[in-house]
């Protein structure tokens, strides 16, 4: 199986907490990072593709392509902004893994509608020390 | 099962061109990669199987170090791909196909079974995989 992997960058705010809670619950559950006044990180964000080489171009899918699909799909609506306010993040705290799983959902029609290109996992790499993965691995 | 790896690092020139194209063709069709440029590869190459009773070695890692210099280093490294090397005559030297076509001869130079895969870095961004079942 061959897959190709690209890296792209968001900086983004969010508050992790759940409206049924009370402030102090919240603060239980999410620690700082409940500070209704949010925080950031600057996400890694990257994307992991598979289908069959083309002959024409050499590539599964031309670079300038996916970083199109990338760009409006995920980095025009989440960069520079506070993932609270979008609509993805209104019944779902926007927890890194919950930006995933969106990302995912965000991604997944737009690459498929490539021919014979398929999305297969997407990572959010939310600090050095901590990445989240949605899809396959394989 | 164990899976271990290695990394290496080289350099090498490329340019995207078909014959079936004019230069202008070419040029349309690729942009600026249909000007000769470089890059600074990683390769990272990944070999599974069960460590040696006695050795407590899947592999000796001397001997890995020189199959990638003999198979790998002095094949591309400081070479132009499309001119200093066979593989891309009939195909685009992509990072897609230079990895498959380095898979291609780690899986003739190590061991039967022992090639688990390759990820080839083209820089920071952009990486392709090859991974056997």
């Amino acid at each position: 199986m061959i897959t190709v992997s690209r890296r792209y960058q968001f900086a983004a705010a969010h508050v992790l907490r759940q409206p049924a809670l009370s402030d102090a619950e919240n603060e239980r559950v999410y620690g700082r990072c409940a500070n209704p006044n949010g925080h950031g990180h600057d996400y890694g964000l990257e994307v992991t593709i598979t289908g069959p080489v083309s002959p024409e171009t050499g590539r599964i899918i031309e670079p300038e392509r996916l970083d199109e699909i990338v760009r409006r799909a995920v980095l025009e609506r989440f960069d520079h902004r506070l993932l609270n306010e979008d609509s993805l993040f209104q019944a779902a705290v926007p927890t890194a893994e919950n930006i995933a799983l969106a990302v995912h959902g965000q991604l997944e029609e737009p690459i498929s509608s490539q021919r014979g290109v398929r999305l297969l996992r997407v990572r959010i790499v939310e600090t050095r020390r901590n990445h989240f993965d949605y899809g396959e691995m394989p | 099962m164990l899976r271990i790896t290695r990394g290496i690092e080289f350099s090498a020139s490329l340019r995207y061109r078909r014959d079936d194209l004019s230069e202008e063709e070419n040029r349309r069709c690729f942009g600026p990669r249909a000007c000769r440029h470089g890059h600074n590869y990683r390769l990272e190459v990944t070999v599974r199987g069960e460590p040696d009773p006695a050795t407590g070695m899947v592999l000796d890692l001397k001997d890995l170090n020189d199959l990638l210099e003999r198979e790998v280093m002095s094949r591309f490294d400081h070479r132009d791909l499309n001119d200093d090397t066979p593989y891309f005559e009939k195909r685009l030297p992509s990072p897609e196909n230079l990895a498959t076509a380095i898979a291609e001869i780690l899986r003739e130079a190590l061991a039967p079974g022992q090639f688990d895969r390759i990820r080839l870095y083209q820089d920071r961004d952009l990486w392709v995989d090859v991974i056997e079942p």
